[in-house]
């Protein structure tokens, strides 16, 4: 009997218990916006347990990267309120052809050991990212460089690196011409490699961390606004503000503390009596009836971040029975995106009209016409158009996170369309959904997830929906669409811009995926700060922070 | 007694082998590739996979895993997290607040527990009583994240008495201690009224008390020494479990301690830590219990060892 009250226990708090599933990458927060005041004082933040040891180049989830981001500052900085990228410590990124791009820094920055930050700094770190034995998460974010199949090796058929096939150190891609200038050189031309450079991945190292990479993941030595001073794992992470930090923009507080919480609950309740000042992601609890405008006042903040929910359909090899385009969109058609997202997300999500997100530059709504609007009609005529469909369609999740209500409310919304029987079906952890997607087992449609690593539309399409791209879930194959991003590439800003749009249009005549909803943050804070501003990674503007005291 | 002693620990041996085993196995064979997860929704970098596989041998046959796994223990090594902390570090940093919390639980327990429980038995059917049975059912049917959450809600944001998270200091444990404590409480309490009511009735009892011995006496040396012992044995394991790190309540009070430990490994497939915690847990629950059979020959001078 005691026994069986400890396990409903158990059940129920893994019931609550919030597993976060990172989405392909973390995020970059930026800042560039207005400063006030000179604050002072200490604040708090909540954070989670870094998955990795803090080594940029390793950390693919937002736990690490929320604290990277403060400790690094990279070639390029992205604005806190619009995402648009602006040099940092590059002087300037030039180049005549979209190929050859010339780098040169600025002079005078240093890294937190006070040791110079040079071109050196950055090809010896990207060089260390890029080399198959060193076995880094964010390897592929090089992949663009000359040379970088050379130094990453080769993988065989399972997937698996094949040891010692890594025949070079370093990218033949990228040469270092003096202290404050590189090159690095493209393998086609990209109108955009500017603006991926300010991600984690392409922070600069100092020399200590090339000789000691383990203790310097247990405490590392960055180059941005904030140093790192302690931390106490599974308690908290204490960064302090760097005097010699030569940004533009310069922190106002003294003292960023990371307290580490398992569960978002908890911390809503600290956060509640100004025992922990900013939560830039407020728990479901709370989220529900806008339960936290009572508890908050106007302590809270809300805004779009580059994060999009889409269901994909299996590939046509594992699942033909949903191949017909036309099916579907039907399919796309039966789903009442505003409605889900008002009842089940209280408004915390944006119904999707397209593929790529609101918060990048040169966003163009309605991608996906009339296909993700809501039209029971002519989605029953597009049914009997594509020759019904017999059988029952199962929609796959992720039960170990809080997909459950949306997945049955599509479900529901498409039975009730169409007449097709829809079955929402949990898959035990992230894990295990994950390792079935992989392996082309799961049938039927499932969800996946985005999150950006760095604001351009190229982000959004090219890993998603370019012919055997990485995260490219459905196999999908399109010359025409891989044609036109790659062309889309070698073009600059506006006319890069609408030839992305272009491409992204053409997604709607094969759905390779379901555009669902783009995520909202509704971040809060305590009575001790203020101007706390979330930027569209996600992440909050830490330059901006003051305290009220 | 001594010859008795070392039996019981040469007995621990190849429990802890088949415990460790077993957990080691079951963890491992959780569906699902570990690595499937680490990183969002794209598939792992080969090179990672690879290095990762290599340094957790995670290529070999189970059983040959497990053999240096438990080699490594033996030399102290326990190996790291996935996240490349030693997970000796991490247990030596839970552990002493885990045993904190479940300390300041089985103090709760005790105290208030056997006193309920005898004042109960004392005025069998008076008010005390009938307040201490209801008051216990009450607690015993609603389950320990409600109370947690409650607790949490009234005396730390509302109130301020209590900080509403912890930071592993003794007075941040408190109100998560009383809430753990407070299902073993009634329990204890229970137990204790009935086996002092029983004890009551029995005939030493009766004898003491033609033989003109105070009350005091009767019950506190006699009655009470004998309903003990159920009593003991309950709170024994219940420490035990106790040490394994109350998952809910930790989760809720955000107590850095071996239950969020655990269910973090559980999660992440991580097998080196869900054992590592595991072992240490085993090796504490078959001590206990040891001591536990020793109090009973205090407890009740009938009870031998030889």
């Amino acid at each position: 009997m005691r026994v069986s009250a400890r396990k409903t226990a158990l059940v129920g708090a893994a019931a609550l218990a919030l597993a976060l599933s990172a989405c392909g990458g973390d995020d970059d927060g930026g800042d560039d916006g207005a400063a006030s005041g000179d604050g002072g004082g200490s604040v708090t933040v909540r954070g989670c347990n870094p998955e990795n040891p803090l080594v940029p180049v390793n950390t693919n989830e937002t736990c690490g990267g929320d604290v990277l981001d403060q400790l690094f500052s990279k070639l390029v900085r992205y604005d806190p309120e619009t995402a648009e990228p602006s040099n940092e410590i590059a002087e300037s990124i030039e180049s005549e052809d979209n190929v050859t791009w010339t780098i040169t820094l600025n002079d005078g920055w240093t890294f937190h050991d006070g040791t110079p930050i040079t071109a050196q700094s950055f090809v010896d770190a990207w060089n260390y990212g890029a080399y198959g034995p060193n076995g880094n998460l964010n390897s592929y974010f090089f992949e663009p460089i000359v040379g970088y199949t050379e130094v990453a090796g080769q993988v065989d058929d399972a997937g698996a690196y094949i040891e010692g096939s890594a025949t070079a150190e370093t990218m033949s891609g990228l040469q270092v011409v003096d202290d404050l200038t590189f090159t690095a050189t493209l393998v086609s031309p990209q109108s955009s490699f500017p603006l991926r450079l300010g991600y984690t991945a392409y922070a600069p190292m100092p020399e200590a961390f090339f000789a000691d990479p383990e203790a310097f993941g247990e405490a590392p030595i960055g180059s941005g606004p904030f140093q790192f001073e302690s931390w106490e794992p599974n308690v908290e992470i204490r960064l302090s503000a760097y005097e010699d930090y030569p940004g533009e923009r310069q922190p106002s507080i003294d003292e960023v503390t990371f307290r580490i919480y398992e569960n978002f609950d908890a911390a809503y309740n600290d956060l509640q009596a100004d025992q922990l000042d900013i939560m830039q992601e407020l728990p479901t609890s709370a989220l529900a009836g806008d339960t936290y405008q009572n508890d908050l006042g106007d302590r809270w903040n809300d805004r779009a971040v580059g994060v999009y929910q889409s269901m994909t359909f299996a590939p046509e090899a594992v699942d033909p029975s949903l191949a017909n385009p036309t099916l579907r969109q039907a399919i796309s058609m039966a789903i009442d995106r505003d409605t889900i997202v008002e009842q089940i997300f209280s408004g915390t999500r944006e119904p999707a009209t397209g593929w790529v997100s609101p918060v990048v530059a040169g966003y163009e709504a309605g991608a996906c016409g009339e296909y993700c609007e809501f039209n029971p009609d002519r989605a029953q005529e597009l049914l009997d158009e594509a020759g019904g469909y017999t059988g029952t369609l199962t929609l796959s999740y992720n039960a170990d996170a809080d997909h459950q209500g949306w997945v049955d409310a599509v479900c529901n919304s498409i039975s009730q369309t169409l007449g097709i029987e829809c079955v929402g079906q949990g898959v035990v952890d992230f894990a295990t959904f994950r390792s079935q997607i992989n392996a082309r087992e799961m049938t039927g449609i499932f969800r996946t997830g985005w999150q950006m690593d760095y604001p351009s539309a190229e982000n959004f399409l090219v890993p998603l929906y370019s012919t055997g791209a990485s995260s490219n879930d459905g196999d999908y194959s399109n010359p025409e669409f891989d044609a036109a991003v790659q062309e889309a590439a070698t073009l600059q800003d506006e006319e890069a811009q609408a030839k992305y749009n272009e491409a992204e249009a053409m997604l709607a005549a094969d759905m390779p995926a379901v555009p669902l909803w783009h995520n909202r943050v509704v971040a809060g804070w305590s009575t001790n700060v203020e101007n706390v501003q979330i930027t569209p990674f996600g992440t909050i503007d830490m330059l901006g922070v003051t305290t009220t005291s | 007694m001594g010859r008795y002693v070392i039996r019981r620990l040469l007995q621990m041996v190849p429990v802890v082998i088949g415990t460790t085993f077993l957990i080691f196995t079951l963890v491992w064979s959780l569906p699902g590739d570990p690595f499937a997860a680490k990183c969002g929704d794209r598939p792992c970098p080969p090179a990672y996979i690879e290095r990762m596989t290599n340094e957790y041998n995670l290529d070999d046959p189970l059983f040959i895993q497990y053999a240096k796994y438990m080699a490594n223990i033996l030399t102290g090594d326990f190996g790291q997290t996935f996240s490349g902390v030693d997970i000796a570090d991490e247990l030596i940093s839970r552990y002493p607040t885990t045993a904190q919390l479940a300390l300041i639980a089985i103090g709760v327990e005790v105290l208030i527990g056997i006193t309920a429980g005898v004042l109960a038995a004392l005025r069998r059917g008076g008010f005390v009583d009938n307040l201490v049975l209801v008051s216990t059912l009450i607690v015993v049917s609603i389950p320990v994240f409600v109370i947690g959450l409650l607790a949490q809600i009234t005396f730390g944001v509302q109130l301020g008495w209590f900080p509403v998270t912890s930071d592993g200091t003794f007075y941040s444990l408190l109100l998560p201690g009383f809430v753990l404590g407070s299902l073993s409480l009634a329990f204890v309490a229970r137990l204790m009224r009935t086996n002092l009511v029983e004890n009551l009735r029995a005939d030493y009892v009766r004898t003491a008390t033609a033989k003109g011995m105070p009350r005091k006496r009767v019950i506190g040396v006699h009655a009470l020494r004998n309903s003990l012992i159920p009593v003991i044995t309950f709170i024994g394991a219940d420490f035990g479990a106790l040490l394994g790190g109350a998952i809910v309540t930790e989760g809720i009070f955000n107590v850095p301690g071996v239950g969020n430990m655990i269910f973090r490994g559980i999660n992440q497939h991580e097998g080196a830590t869900v054992t590592a915690a595991v072992t240490v847990l085993v090796l504490v629950f078959l001590l206990v219990n040891l001591l536990v059979d020793l109090l009973y020959a205090v407890l009740d001078p009938r009870i031998r060892y030889d």
